[in-house]
């Protein structure tokens, strides 16, 4: 039997995972991040001389329904097109036989490291403003996202901004339900305190019924009443498993989190809404967080565009729909907002006075 | 999307299916097929069992053989494996709770000859595995399963290697084995593999031939690894975990 050293035992092991590329038109450069379903390697396409990114399942878990669920996946982004959503260029079958789908290269940093190295407010808003024009934009075609986090918000060096992950997402029928290719539960689910969590990948992948699981402390799913999201950003709904429950809304209550981690650089405590104080944030804009995350989906924004219109209200400094105001807030925002005029007019009022004044000396 | 008309194997390339477990097959009532799985078990792990004996017991090599052959004998004739629960565990961790406890009731007993050591069940190469042991840094106590589960991989990856060569032996694809074994086995001289220009000029083809060569076999090796994994599993999660690991798919 041949023998076979470390080095080689280890640059099998490499090489095992490797797709295959051969007889198709790309080249494998070099991994780009591995999740628990799938990885994505930067490759070359020789045909149109450009760098892509190649989403190919994981050995490991290559089975047909999670082969079915990266097709769906390639085939709900390619519905959505939108600058904030990156483009799927190809969808095919490797000769080693899993699905792959190549998208355009993506390069920047994800949300939560630009949030902790210091973006300013106004380019945290900015960021969140894009981030709901791309989410808006795919509840507009029916797919809700379920599982909007930091993580999984694209920041490019030259300010764009990309959703990335729609491996979870729901594509709702025109009716409101949701497709028929997609999960159906038979029932609700919870996640109790000691139990077990598992990646929406993971759960995806998971035919038979299966108890609530907890790893790494933030994904939970099942397939007996589907949980999929990340704690923190999921809404209650997504928690119970109440798979027909969710709609646009669960994202908007995602996207108050992803609101909340943008202003404090923490991940919003539970109950959703609570706020660890630091730092500092607007009241105005912590209400708006609050309404996005009310615990009840009708309590919450009913679209993303009414929570865009909110914070853009705020950064106009104009009535918010989120907070009502008595008439000394109303006073203070409306001077604040024409700071400048007012200070004018005031410093005009001040030197007239010193003239009447000097003169009346 | 078209397949590479130079790969080998046919379909067995593909990820493969629920096939064959070993495990399942130790366990069945049916004689010859309870041989079969057992035989393919033995020819995974005896040499991972033979080092840990030699590591964790501190046994010296004549010891260590009997152990093994009368640890798989006795497996075999007691049915040790048909307690094992797939939902409980993985096998080798099963596998190294029932070695551990037979060793440990051996020496206590003082029985081992008795107990079927020198009746070996099948013919095994102990002076090459010692020979591989020697080659081997002997781990300090806590890493002991560490170095097994390394042991197992090794012994792994070394059956799917001689299935490979046979196959090839087989459809008179020498040359893939030889480029595969030049560029992917063997280890670097100087610490850098040959190039394909290398092994292009060394068989007399093209570039191109050496870079389909390889991606074939390559395709047809992880097919078969996956296979052995597969026969070597209890259920379908387990083979999940175990190939997750075996492929770097935990982050390690």
């Amino acid at each position: 039997m041949k023998w076979l050293g470390d080095e080689s035992l280890d640059h099998l092991q490499r090489l095992l995972d490797l797709p295959d590329l051969g007889g198709t038109r790309y080249e494998l450069l070099e991994p780009l991040g591995r999740g628990g379903m799938a990885t994505v390697h930067r490759a070359f396409d020789r045909e149109l001389h450009r760098p892509v990114a190649l989403k190919v399942l994981n050995t490991a878990v290559a089975d047909e329904q999670t082969q079915a669920r990266l097709r769906q996946e390639a085939q709900i982004l390619a519905r959505i097109e939108h600058p904030g959503i990156v483009p799927v260029h190809d969808l095919g079958l490797l000769p080693d036989g899993r699905w792959f789908y190549a998208m355009r290269e993506v390069r920047g940093r994800r949300l939560d490291q630009v949030v902790g190295e210091g973006a300013t407010q106004s380019e945290r808003l900015r960021i969140f403003g894009r981030i709901c024009e791309a989410v808006a934009f795919a509840h507009a075609h029916g797919v809700i996202h379920r599982d909007l986090k930091p993580e999984n918000v694209m920041v490019g060096s030259f300010g764009e901004v990309f959703v990335l992950d729609w491996g979870v997402a729901k594509v709702l029928q025109s009716g409101g339900g949701p497709a028929p290719d997609q999960e159906k539960p038979s029932g609700g689910g919870s996640i109790s305190p000691s139990a077990e969590v598992v990646t929406p990948e993971e759960a995806l992948r998971t035919s038979e019924p299966a108890a609530s699981c907890e790893m790494k402390g933030v994904v939970a799913a099942t397939r007996h009443g589907t949980i999929i999201g990340t704690r923190g950003y999921m809404s209650p709904e997504q928690e119970r498993g109440e798979v027909d429950a969710v709609d646009q809304r669960s994202d908007v209550f995602s996207l108050g989190g992803i609101l909340q981690f943008a202003m404090t650089g923490a991940v919003p405590a539970s109950p959703a809404g609570e706020w660890s104080g630091r730092p500092p944030v607007h009241r105005t804009l912590r209400a708006i967080c609050a309404r996005a995350c009310a615990s009840e989906p009708g309590q919450r924004y009913a679209t993303v565009l009414l929570l865009m219109e909110d914070v853009n209200s705020y950064l106009q400094k104009l009535p918010v729909a989120a907070d009502p105001e008595n008439w000394w807030r109303k006073l203070r925002r409306i001077a604040a907002k024409h700071r400048t005029a007012l200070l004018l007019v005031l410093a005009y009022v001040v030197v007239r006075l010193a003239i009447l004044l000097t003169r009346g000396i | 999307m078209r397949r590479d008309d130079t790969q080998i194997g046919g379909s067995q390339d593909r990820f493969p299916g629920t096939r064959y477990s070993a495990i399942v097959a130790a366990r069945s009532l049916e004689p010859e097929e309870r041989r079969r799985g057992f035989a393919t078990l033995i020819a995974a792990y005896w040499k991972p069992v033979y080092k840990y004996l030699r590591i964790q017991w501190k046994s010296p090599p004549e010891d260590a053989k009997d152990l093994v052959q009368s640890f798989f004998a006795l497996a075999m004739e007691k049915g040790y494996f048909d307690r094992f629960d797939p939902a409980k565990a993985g096998f080798r961790t099963f596998l190294c709770t029932c070695l551990d406890g037979f060793v440990a009731n051996e020496r206590k007993a003082a029985r081992r000859i008795k107990r079927g050591g020198g009746h070996g069940i099948v013919s095994l190469d102990f002076e090459e595995a010692e020979g591989e042991f020697s080659r081997i840094e002997v781990p300090g106590p806590d890493d002991v399963q560490k170095y097994f589960e390394k042991e197992w991989v090794r012994s792994l990856f070394s059956l799917s290697v001689t299935t490979l060569r046979d196959r090839c032996e087989k459809s008179g694809k020498t040359v893939h084995f030889q480029l595969f074994e030049a560029y992917d086995l063997d280890a670097p001289m100087g610490g850098e593999r040959c190039t394909y220009d290398d092994l292009a000029k060394r068989h007399g083809i093209p570039v191109t031939q050496v870079t389909n060569h390889l991606s074939a076999i390559r395709r047809e090796f992880r097919g078969i690894v996956l296979d052995h994994l597969r026969s070597l599993c209890g259920s379908e999660q387990e083979f999940r975990t175990e190939a997750a690991a075996l492929l770097r798919q935990d982050g390690s």
